[in-house]
Order: C-alpha cells, then structure tokens, then sequence
C-alpha cells in the first residue's frame, strides 16, 4: 500500500495565527464598551471606519504582491491593527483622518517591510504619531467622558460630525471637546499650578482621571484574559508598568506637588492598553525573556519621560517605537542559556 | 542547600498532548509468524554499516552472524530464523530519504533452527566486565528506543570517566507508544535482570529507573521486580508526563538534576542511559546467550483494525505486521513509523521492520491531516517556550531560512535534539524542525567541503613549497660550485685546463699574427 508523506510532528496542530489574532481582539471587547460608555459612539464608528479600510488596504496590497489574499484576510491580523489604532483616536476625529491612518499603518508600515510578521514598527503606532504630528489639533480633541459631558451626542449627530464635520448648530467644537486628562495635566503644570490645586478639577477621579481609569480596568480584564489564554507573557505587562511607575514613584516622592501620583500615569492615557496590546505585539517586540523584561521596562521609563518632559503627552506611541529599534538588539544580547552549557543554574 | 529527590528537577518547556496511549495499552497479539521472506538491512543502526559474511546461496541458522562490524561503532546483525541467503543487494529500507540501502535477503525455511550459541553467562559478577562488553556487542544490541546506536559502545565509557548513576529510561514520551510499557508491565524481571549486569558492568552507584505517571501499572510492576531482586541503590520513579521527558538529556537532567554538557555525551557528567527494552536485550545476552533477533513493535493509530503489541523478527515487511495487528481499517491514510512527534513517514509498507522500529502508527487523516500551508512567523515565542534544549526556535528558523548557517551555529543549532515540541506549538504552522534538519545537513556539508578546499590548498601549498625548495636547492648547488670555482681561480690561476687553454689560445693568435705578417710580406714582393 502506498501512503503520502510529509514531515514530522504529525497531528492537528493546537494552535493559528487567526486563533491568537482573535483571542486579543475578543480581549479588547471589556475595554471598547467601557470606552464607547464614557466617549460615545464615535469610538465604535472609527473602529469599523478603521477595520474596513485595513480589510481593503490588506487585500488591495496582496493583490500588488501578488500573494494569496485569504489567508492573510482570515488571520485577523490587519483587524487587529486597525483595531488597536481606532480606540486610540478620538471619538470624533474626521473620518478621512482615520482613513489616512490606517492606510499608513497598513500599506507603509506593514506590508512596504515585507507584510505580516516582518514590521520592524508597530502598525497602529507609527500612523497613530504619523496622525498626532500631521493634525495635532485634531488628534488631541477629545470628548469628556460621559459623567462630564453636558452635551452627549447622539448616533446621528455623531455620525454627521465625523462625516461632515458639521455639529448641531447651537454647539461650537470648543464646547464639546475637551483635552484629555494628560494634555490637561501638563498644561496645567506648565503654569506652575501645584498638583493639589490641579486636583481640584471634576476631571479627576479616584485614582487617576475619571472615566479613563474605568477604560483602564476594562482593558487590564483583558490584558489579564490573554496572560490566561497564554497569547502574551507576564514579562512585558510587568516591565512596563513597574518601569513606569519605579520612575514616576521616584520624582513623586522627591516632589509631590509638581509630579503626578504614579497611579495617575498608570491609569491615564494608554498605559493600560498599551501595556497589555501594544508593547506585546510579538513581531516588534523583543522575544527573549529577559530581553521582554528590559524591553517593557525602557517602555515604561520612556513614558514616564516623555510625559513628564517631552513635547507630547501620547508617550505610549513614541515609547513603543523608539523601543521597536531596540528589540533587535536587546533580542541580540539576552539570549537565554541553552541546555548543557555552564550557567549559574547548572553549576 | 535543598536535598533534591531523584525526578523532583525539571526540564524547560515540552508540550502536552493527547498521549494516545490507551489505543494499544497493556495489549499483546502475539509474535508475528515468519514470512517466506526476511529483508535485513546492514545498515540497522548508528555507526558504520556491518559487513555481510555469508554468501549468496549459504544456509544460515537462526542467530547465526551474517554481517560483523569492524569499526568500533557498530553492530553486527543475526539471522533471525533458519534458511538460505537468496540474494545481498539494494532494497528500499525505512529511512525518511525513501532510498535504498544494501541488505540481506533471506528465504526462511520454517524450521527455525538454532545455531550455535555462546554458553550463557549467569555468574556474570565474577567476569571481567570488558568479557560482558564484548558479549553484548556480539549480540548487535543497540539502544531499541529508536535511536539505535551501539549498547556496547556506550556502555564503554573508559576508566576516566566513572559512572554515578545509571539511568534506565521507561519513559516513553511519545504519544500512541506502548511497546516499552508493555515489556514493563510483562516483563518487569528481564529488564531488572538486564539491569544487575548493567549496573555490573558500568561500575554505577545507583540505578534511576525514570516511567512517566501515566504508566501506572508499569510502574507498579517495575517497583515489584525491583524489590524482589532484592537490588539496593535501585530505585523507580515516577516523573510527570510531559513531551519530552523521554529524552536522553531531558531525563537525566529530571533524575539527576544534571544537564549533559552541549556537544558531549551523558558519561562525562557520570551518567549512562539505557532504554528498558535494551535493557531486556542486554539479559537475552548475557543470560541465555541469545543475540537480537526480534523487538516488540507497537502498531496502532484509527488506521489499523486491532491496535496493540507484537513481538516481530527483524526483517519482517511491515505490511505483515499491520495484516497481524487486524490489517487497516478504511481510515488508514498514512504510515508512520515512531511517534507522531519525532517519527517520520513512510511512501511504502514493503518495507522491514528493523532494530530502531518502535512503533508502527497508521494515521487517520483526522490523526495525521495534511499540513497547512505556512504563515510568516509572528515572532510570539511559543516555540520557545516550549524548546526543551532552551534554544531560540525564532531566530534559528529566521537564519536558517536565510541560509546564513555561521548565525545558526551561533545560535546553537546543534543543541537542537528534533523533538519537534517547537512545530507543534507554532501558530503559524511552520515546519521549523525541517529548517533545522536542512540547516544541519547544509552545514554539514559545507564542513566537509571546507575540509576538503582545505586539503586540497594544503596539498598545492606543499607542491609549490616543494618545487620551489627543489629550485633553490638546484641554485644553491650551482652557486656552490661557481663559488668553488672562481675560489680557485682568483687563489693563483692554478687551475691547468684554463691555463691550457689561455696558452693554447695564445699559440693560435700567434700563429695567425704571423700567417697575416707573412701574407703581408708576399703582397709586397710581388
């Protein structure tokens, strides 16, 4: 009898790219209604905005590469891009915006560098900063969340903003948008106002900005989802936020009245999201143990640095890229000890 | 300091999978009757190839030598019953290439007579273990894990090297086999006996003989023979199951907590290991002077109709042994011999069963689908989490793929024991053990071309330095001899033949002076 052959192992293999893709894409569903909760329906019009544009850009590029569209469509991994970039943005950003975004993320970022797993970028993150430093007063309107928020929009009228950037005539933009909690830190320190006299303001909440804190949990539920699904490591999570808030801890100790508490840094802005999705993202991340450990770790100091004296509050974006060049070398000087040689655990 | 007990290490990464076990568990079906026809490979194990030393048309009795090795590692192989030596030619062998391979061909006569046979050994404790080596070397026994190299050599690790413990390896990690579970569980005396004179022979201290814990009945049988022998310093035990802890080194490392250095052996950290069925090899020997004729065969998998055990000779077509095992069932899809993880597959059933065939699986395609194609590697790492030699599965694959084989090595390739935990894992379906494998070979044969180029300038650097040794030589000697000469000549003209010659000339110049003078006076006369 005469049977086919192939190479060993033999089995159905437990585990697919689509499967890892969707699993993190089913944990960020807690943190997407806490935010499409507290900042509206824009949230959740930019992710499908996004999501369509990375599909077509995906398969339009392929198309140019001649390479098989379908497996890379059904490996999620463009949705997770475009995900991943769309909660980053605001809710009311033009639609066009969005657009351009995604179609850096995935045609210059992903697919010029080879495609899928060959990026030495983070997609969401580069067209996140390529639309930060393009349209700056645009990528920092945000709306309040929605306990503070006197003019809540609703479906329609949030479609027609970001469509046509019309807004119902009795409101102006200055009156709905509102910095978010970093920018508005920062500039009101820049004033030389004291950390007590910023907390005064309705904006904060119990341990960092209200609303914001909540959209933090939810993720941290999914960061945790995937720790226990094994789609990421501890390391990375860990580093990063103990980098984070080891140097936020120490100037606040040293000055309590003009560094924030570290809890603020932790739980504003893309700490959480960025710890748990962002920094983990495997192909730009380092992928040694320790070198995870040092990678998340810069991560988190970077970000505490750039917040407290860079020119941007969104220090999760440059954090991550700047640490992105590093990966290869961190990857280079932290190999593990192989078996059967001499280390300090086989003495 | 923490006192380890013996298993209580670890070793990194290893999968879980479904272990299949209970497919063919504790299930014997008998000894395979003897075809017509036996194939016998003289290439059955790692080392060099044996030599056949009977002729065509020759009629051999069962346990008679046939092939004998000279080189130091190797095994001789035996006739496995009685009959006649039909032909010595190239047939397909069960090896991952498909190709064939020089074997002997014997036509069996169903009357399966011995032949002579050495006296055996039962006061083996008062022999000179070098006797036993050679006993066991005689017998062709090599390790019936799967790897099949040479019992003899191994158990010869020199005096410098004393041995601690001697690891008897029951583990058998690999899903769907059964066959050493079987032996244990049947068979518990011969591999205990096996490993007295083991333990004679290599001087150890103690015995660690390591079962995984989904073998409980093996394990109680194996504890029960081991009381009754009455051996101290041997000890059974249970390690967690877990791909794969049958490794030599993952095993070890499990019992003793000591890891075999990269590119060495276990007997330079003072450990041997030695598979059970070995072992049982090792009694036949000594014991009964018999040699290795037969192995237990595990044949199982949805593709075949009655899963379990079979006691097959050497030679025997694997086809035969699936028609004992209750043929294949409509499933049968694909051929497997050894475990689905380390395994390879096969084109053809005709071909025969050989020493380091431990398992027959015939897959369903359920069991053993075809693979997908690959994605590109996301990078996530899993493969190394899982890489029991603590390799990085991701950058070997990246230089691999690259051909950049000065990188693998840096990475430390050859530390890779092709386990396949790394492919197993890997979301994107990428069949990394094969770029290994290729790597490997590649850098392999790029070594001995190397050597070679390196010969090859070796031997034109002496052409050249030779002829142009000859050539200064030859000046040399014509400097030496002009040297002499002209010493000669500047010490007073004493050399007569230029002395003649000057003088001779002198003569002829004169004479012409004096010719011309005369001419000169005639012309004036006239």
């Amino acid at each position: 009898m005469k049977f086919p052959v192939h190479t060993s192992p033999y089995g159905g293999l437990p585990n697919n790219v689509t499967r890892v893709m969707g699993e993190v894409l089913l944990a960020l569903v807690p943190g997407i209604i806490a935010l499409v909760y507290y900042f509206g329906w824009g949230v959740l019009i930019n992710i499908v905005i996004a999501v369509i544009t990375a599909l077509a850009a995906e398969a339009g590029i392929l198309r140019l590469r001649k390479r098989p569209v379908k497996p890379s469509l059904t490996d999620l991994s463009a949705t997770v891009t475009a995900v991943l970039l769309a909660i980053a943005l605001p809710p009311l950003l033009p639609w066009w915006m969005t657009i351009l975004g995604v179609l850096f993320a995935i045609v210059m970022v992903k697919h010029l560098y080879g495609g899928l797993g060959y990026n030495p970028f983070n997609p969401a993150m580069a067209a996140y900063v390529l639309l930060l430093v393009s349209f700056p007063v645009a990528m920092t309107q945000w709306l309040p969340p929605q306990m503070l928020n006197e003019h809540p929009l609703t479906f329609t009228q949030t479609l027609a903003a970001i469509f046509g950037g019309g807004l119902p005539h009795d409101l102006t933009w200055d009156a709905i948008t509102s910095a978010t909690p970093l920018d508005a830190m920062r500039e009101q320190l820049k004033m030389n106002k004291t950390i007590s006299e910023i907390a005064q303001n309705p904006m904060w909440g119990d341990f960092g900005a209200r609303g914001w804190e909540w959209v933090g949990n939810w993720f941290l539920l999914g960061g945790l989802f995937l720790l226990w699904r094994r789609i990421i490591t501890w390391h990375i999570p860990f580093a990063m936020i103990a980098g984070l808030l080891l140097s936020s801890g120490l100037f606040w100790l040293f000055d309590a009245e003009s560094m924030p508490f570290p809890g603020f840094h932790l739980f504003s802005g893309g700490m959480i999201l960025g710890a748990f999705f962002i920094a983990t993202d495997p192909v730009t991340a380092s992928t040694t143990p320790k070198g995870r450990l040092i990678y998340g770790f810069l991560i988190g100091v970077t970000v505490f640095i750039i917040r407290s004296w860079g020119g941007y509050p969104d220090a999760v974006a440059f954090a991550v890229l700047l640490m992105n060049m590093a990966a290869p070398t961190i990857d280079y000087y932290t190999q593990p000890r192989v078996f059967g040689f001499r280390g300090k655990d086989n003495a | 300091m923490i006192t380890h007990k013996p298993g209580s290490w670890d070793f990194h990464g290893g999968i879980h999978r479904p272990d299949k076990k209970s497919v063919s568990a504790g299930k014997f079906l008998g000894k395979v009757p003897l075809p017509e026809i036996l194939v016998l490979p003289l290439q059955q194990h790692i080392g060099a190839m044996a030599e056949a030393i009977v002729e065509v048309g020759e009629r051999v009795l069962k346990g008679q030598t046939i092939a004998r090795v000279s080189e130091y590692i190797g095994a001789p192989i035996h006739a496995p019953t009685s009959g006649t030596v039909v032909c010595i030619e190239e047939r397909p062998v069960p090896h991952p290439s498909g190709l064939s391979a020089p074997c002997i061909v014997l036509q069996t006569d169903g009357k399966d007579e011995w032949g002579e046979l050495p006296e055996p050994l039962p006061y083996f404790d008062d022999m000179d273990p070098s006797l036993l080596r050679e006993r066991i070397r005689w017998a062709g026994i090599v390790g019936l894990g799967g790897a099949a190299f040479p019992t003899s050599v191994k158990v010869n690790h020199g005096p410098d090297r004393p041995i601690q413990t001697l690891v008897i390896n029951g583990a058998e990690c690999e899903p769907y086999i059964t066959c050493d579970d079987l032996l244990m569980r049947e068979q518990a005396d011969r591999v205990v006996e096996g490993i007295k004179v083991l333990l004679y022979v290599v001087d150890a201290d103690e015995c660690l003989i390591g079962i995984e814990d989904n073998k409980p009945e093996a394990i109680a049988a194996m504890r029960e023979a081991v009381a009754e022998s009455g051996l101290k310093d041997v000890q059974v035990v249970q390690v967690p199951t877990r791909y794969p802890m049958g490794g030599e080194k993952q095993l070890i490392k499990v019992l003793t907590g000591k890891e075999v250095p990269s590119h060495g052996i276990p007997s330079e950290i003072g450990v041997i290991c030695v598979n059970v069925a070995t072992a049982a090899a090792v009694t036949d020997a000594v014991m009964a002077g018999r040699p290795l004729l037969s192995r237990l065969v595990t044949v199982t998998g949805e593709g075949v109709n009655n899963p379990g055990n079979l006691e097959v000779p050497f030679g025997v077509f694997m086809s035969d042994v699936i028609a004992q095992a209750g043929g294949y069932s409509e499933r049968a899809y694909k051929l497997i011999l050894g475990g689905p993880m380390m395994g390879f597959s096969l084109g053809d059933d005709e071909l025969p069963v050989t020493k380091g065939s431990n398992c027959l699986l015939v897959a369903s395609r359920a069991e053993a689908p075809d693979p997908d194609k690959a994605m590109p590697c996301i990078r996530c790492g899993k493969c190394m989490d899982a890489c029991p030699a603590q390799l990085l599965p991701q950058q070997l694959y990246w230089y691999a793929k690259a051909r950049d084989f000065d990188k693998t090595q840096e990475y430390n390739l050859f530390d890779c024991i092709e386990c396949g935990c790394c492919s197993w894992v890997c979301p994107s379906h990428i069949p990394l053990v094969q770029y290994y494998r290729f790597a490997k070979t590649e850098t392999w044969a790029m070594e001995k071309e190397k050597r070679q180029a390196e010969d090859a300038r070796r031997r034109h650097e002496a052409r050249v330095e030779r002829l142009e040794r000859l050539e200064r030589e030859r000046k040399a000697r014509l400097r030496q001899k002009k040297e002499a000469l002209e010493k000669k000549t500047a010490a007073g003209g004493a050399n007569p033949r230029k002395a003649a010659v000057e003088a001779a000339m002198k003569r002829v110049a004169e004479k012409k002076a004096r010719q011309a003078q005369a001419e000169k006076n005639t012309e004036e006369s006239s």
